[in-house]
């Protein structure tokens, strides 16, 4: 039998809590979760807050960019500037970190993060 | 057809080569490999790093996938027992028996153990394998005193591995009068010696070791002259012998002195089995060091592949750092007078020993021995295997050219094509430059990609990087450093073209100059452009500051913050110091007086930072930048006004200097002192700039700095009065400022600016560019549009929302930043 996890959306803010091209932190119980407007890209991205290299929560206050032809979209710890693709999750640096990634919606000016 | 099936005896450092190289050459054999060991094969020539944290892992010459990836099928902890010439097949230990078209010798060599009594004990070990040093690791813990048996190549290595293990007290014994037998010559032993007697090596020579005595466990060594050495543990490191045996039973013909007998195409006495690496012996020769080795590889890997290659010895230039010190020993080391003309040069002081002996008509250099400073090695053993005509002064080869000009860099160019550059993977000047010329390799590591020079040992990237350079140079390429993937240009071209544009805001920069969506490179560059140029409020664009910009304090383990008001000179009034006082207590900081002479106060939330802030500013506080990559502070010592030899009044000088450029934002953080008089109790000489008094004035010196690399400031004027020194000061922040790569203190750019100090001087004291005004004018723009960035940001509503941890629940703090409590404050707890 097939097992049909529901993505729950929270909403997580308004638009415009979040610089553009910037990040901030919300509180969901005792998760604590990044959101990036890329509004270069016209993109929203969502992951883990804690940076798992030195277990800091600070990667909302991190920098985005792109990486390589194919403009990966990442982020960079501010503690290390170790970085993370936003797609994937995965450290784009030699060691094998990942961050959790999560969905987001825009609908009516608010953000919506899916949690599963 | 099947592919022809090849069997590889062997997973040491050249067997794998082989693989590597026939690859290489052809897929259309079936590669079956055998390894004793159970690792796959490792870089045996830097074991030792294995002793300062290296693990097995980061010393593999591959991944294990690499050989399933290629197809290759791989036997480890399986030594072969049998070759079976007539049936053509191999019979391992574990019970494997295959055929072969072609076989493979590449067994290496075992560690030579001499026959003394008591050889058998325990602390005795050999040097060779990850499972040796795993043995010597282990009995290391509880030994105070060692020895090595061996003042050879590897006997030094392992003897540096006694000192990173912590043992006290070790000793190198020898058999031979000098260290290093087949390298070097007496001299060059003696002042090797000396040197590593320094380093707290004890050594031992013309010893040998007649026992080892102790019951079970090793105690002594007794030697010939009846003299004893009491040590913990030994190492054997007195030769290596041929792994010929699996050879020998096979009916192979193998040297009286051991080595499998090979043709110069690698044959063994089977032609369908070659012998490869230390195991072989080519004209009575065994080859110890691994570029031979994989030399031969290549040349079975060629023959394999019908590719016309033969070998013909190998050159045994060696350079190496043992133990801090460099060691190298090229050509014909050895040969003397009247066979050649030999030119020494000795310097005791600082342990430097080298001697090139040159052709008795001056002409060719034949070989030589260098000790203490090996930079020369690479040029030196260019010039004997390209039989490149000398100098007239051949000394200058080893002291340097003294006098006139110097010619550095145009050596590398005047080599013939078919200098071979890089020896482990045999990679010519000619294919160095045609890989820039038509590969539009700029770099080392695209070089290492396109080339694998460089990839071997290491030793040859001076001189690839010096190719590199001096090919693009010879092409007009023009060689810069850009600042990331997302702009082509340097610093400083990007400064000129953002100033010349007119553009105010990254996005812009970005779509102007650059490509892609920036990163946490370009982004603080392009920012600290846009501040030394238009000097705006930065957190008006607060998402392309580095994080202790875009929240204007210093971020800090745990991901609180710490905040320093500026204190100029190092001034304080007593209200001033309640004050902060106060305000720590309140917000529960950590405070500590800093090195530049003002106080930072460690553990604020990001919500706090605007509260703390506004009452420093009530009681007159401004930013203290300590956050910025800007004027930090200007350090005095009393001056005048207090102490009995001051000169000039330091403390009022350093805080209008202070005043005059704080908040500028430039390629690096900035430092200045200002001392009263010569005492120089400011340390005005470590800092980016130094003013210090004299009778008639100041001196201004520039471009020092402490940190990690301390250099001394240089002085760019004597006996110049405030006015002179603030102009002076102004031209130097902004040529810096607008020249300097991005992360660059004042020291480093000088050392890398062409013409260094007189060139500077030239610019700034005597304005040979001209600049003199324009850069004057463009500090008052900046000094006159002075803000303080928190005053900003506290009465900005919109930013002010900005300094909160959980935007959603703008109240609460982050409960993972934590404290413990230390001396009556608290720290960060522990990461």
């Amino acid at each position: 039998m097939e097992t049909i996890i529901a993505t729950q959306w929270i909403m997580a803010c308004y638009v415009d809590d979040v610089p553009e091209n910037g990040g901030s932190c919300i509180k969901h119980g005792d998760e604590q979760i990044a959101i990036f407007n890329f509004a270069r890209r016209n993109e929203w991205y969502a992951t883990q807050n804690l940076c798992p290299h030195k277990q800091q929560m600070a990667i909302s206050r991190g920098m985005i960019g792109s990486a390589g032809e194919s403009c990966e979209p990442k982020v960079a710890c501010p503690f290390h500037k170790k970085t993370f693709s936003l797609l994937t999750g995965e450290c784009l640096g030699e060691e094998e970190l990942v961050i959790k990634t999560y969905p987001v919606k825009i609908a009516d000016g608010k953000v919506f993060v899916g949690i599963d | 057809m099947s592919k022809p099936t090849i069997i590889v005896v062997g997973n040491g450092m050249v067997g794998y080569k082989f693989c590597e190289k026939l690859l290489a050459r052809s897929t259309q054999f079936q590669i079956i490999v055998f390894g004793e060991e159970p690792r796959h094969a490792y870089d045996r020539v830097h074991l030792s790093e294995y002793f300062n944290g290296k693990s097995a892992d980061d010393l593999s010459l591959s991944t294990l996938s690499w050989y399933t990836d290629n197809g290759i099928a791989l036997h480890l902890d399986d030594p072969i027992q049998e070759i079976n010439r007539t049936e053509k097949t191999i019979h391992s230990l574990k019970g494997v028996t295959l055929k072969y078209d072609y076989l493979v010798l590449a067994t290496g060599s075992s560690a030579f153990v001499p026959d003394i009594p008591g050889i058998e004990k325990e602390g005795v070990f050999v040097y060779r394998t990850i499972e040796d040093l795993e043995l010597i690791k282990a009995c290391a813990v509880n030994a105070k005193s060692g020895a090595v048996m061996g003042g050879g190549l590897l006997g030094l290595e392992a003897a540096k591995a006694l000192i990173d293990l912590g043992i006290a007290e070790t000793h190198v014994i020898e058999f031979a009068p000098r260290l290093m037998p087949r390298q070097i010559d007496s001299a060059g032993s003696n002042m090797l010696q000396m040197k590593l007697s320094q380093l707290g090596l004890q050594m031992h020579l013309n010893k040998s070791t007649a026992a080892i005595t102790g019951d079970k466990k090793i105690q002594a060594l007794r030697f010939n002259d009846d003299s004893q050495l009491a040590v913990d543990m030994l190492v054997i490191s007195a030769g290596i012998r041929p792994r010929d045996e699996l050879a020998k039973l096979a009916g192979l013909h193998v040297g009286t002195r051991g080595g499998i007998v090979v043709n110069e195409k690698m044959q063994t006495s089977d032609e369908c089995i070659y012998a490869i690496g230390e195991c072989a012996l080519y004209e009575g020769m065994i080859y110890g060091l691994v570029a031979p080795g994989y030399e031969m590889a290549d040349i079975v890997a060629a023959h394999l592949t019908e590719v016309d290659k033969s070998f013909y010895g190998y050159d045994m230039s060696t350079k190496l750092k043992l133990i801090g010190v460099d060691v190298a020993s090229f050509g014909d080391a050895f040969i003397t007078e009247p066979d050649c003309r030999t030119i020494l040069f000795e310097d005791t002081h600082k342990g430097i020993y080298k001697r090139i002996n040159i052709t008795n008509d001056g002409k060719y250099l034949l070989g030589g021995i260098l000790i203490g400073d090996a930079d020369a090695y690479n040029m030196l053993l260019q010039t004997v295997n390209n039989k490149i005509v000398l100098p007239p002064d051949p000394e200058d080869l080893i002291l340097g050219s003294r006098g006139g000009e110097a010619n550095a860099g145009a050596g590398v160019m005047s080599l013939p094509d078919d200098a071979l550059i890089c020896s482990c993977e045999a990679v010519t000047k000619g294919a160095i430059c045609s890989a820039v010329n038509e590969g539009g390799v700029t770099g080392i590591d695209g070089m290492k990609k396109c080339t694998k020079a460089g990839t071997g040992c290491g030793g040859c990237v001076p001189l690839v990087k010096d190719l590199i350079a001096g090919t693009m140079k010879a092409n007009g390429q023009y060689i810069k450093n850009v600042v990331c993937e997302h702009f082509d240009y340097s610093r400083q071209e990007l400064f000129d073209l953002v100033k010349i544009s007119g553009l105010k805001n990254y996005d812009l920069v970005l779509d102007h100059y650059g490509k892609g969506d920036g990163c946490e490179v370009c982004k603080p560059v392009v920012a600290s452009i846009l501040s030394s140029l238009w000097n705006d409020v930065i957190v008006k664009q607060e998402v392309i500051q580095d994080s202790n910009d875009r929240f204007l304090a210093n971020i800090q383990k745990g991901g609180t913050y710490s905040v320093v008001p500026r204190i100029p000179g190092g001034e304080i009034t007593p209200d001033k110091l309640i004050v902060i006082g106060q305000v720590a207590k309140r917000y529960g900081l950590y405070t500590k007086i800093t090195g530049g002479q003002r106080i930072d106060m460690f553990g604020a939330h990001l919500s706090d930072l605007p509260l703390i802030w506004e009452e420093l500013i009530d009681a007159g506080f401004e930013s203290g930048h300590a956050y910025g990559k800007a004027l930090r502070t200007v350090k005095s010592c009393v001056g005048s006004t207090w102490c009995r030899f001051g000169l000039h009044d330091s403390v009022t000088f350093a805080i209008e200097v202070e005043d005059r450029y704080k908040g500028i934002r430039a390629p690096h953080k900035i430092k200045g002192g200002v001392s009263g008089c010569v005492r120089e109790c400011a340390e005005a000489q470590s800092k980016d700039f130094g003013i210090i008094a004299t009778e008639k004035g100041w001196n201004l010196y520039v471009c020092g700095n402490g940190g990690s690399k301390p250099q001394h400031a240089q002085l760019l004027a004597t006996d110049i009065d405030k006015e002179t020194v603030v102009k002076y000061l102004d031209r130097f922040l902004m040529f810096y400022i607008k020249t300097a790569d991005q992360l660059t203190r004042t020291a480093t750019w000088l050392n890398k600016l062409d013409g260094g100090m007189s060139y500077l001087k030239n610019v700034i004291v005597n304005d040979s560019l001209g600049l003199g005004g324009q850069l004057e004018e463009e500090m008052q723009a900046l000094v006159d549009t002075y803000h303080c960035e928190w005053k900003e940001a506290i009465n900005n509503p919109s930013m002010r929302k900005r300094f909160a941890h959980f935007i959603n629940a703008p109240d609460e703090k982050d409960p993972h930043a934590q404290f413990e409590p230390m001396r009556e404050q608290v720290r960060a707890k522990e990461w």
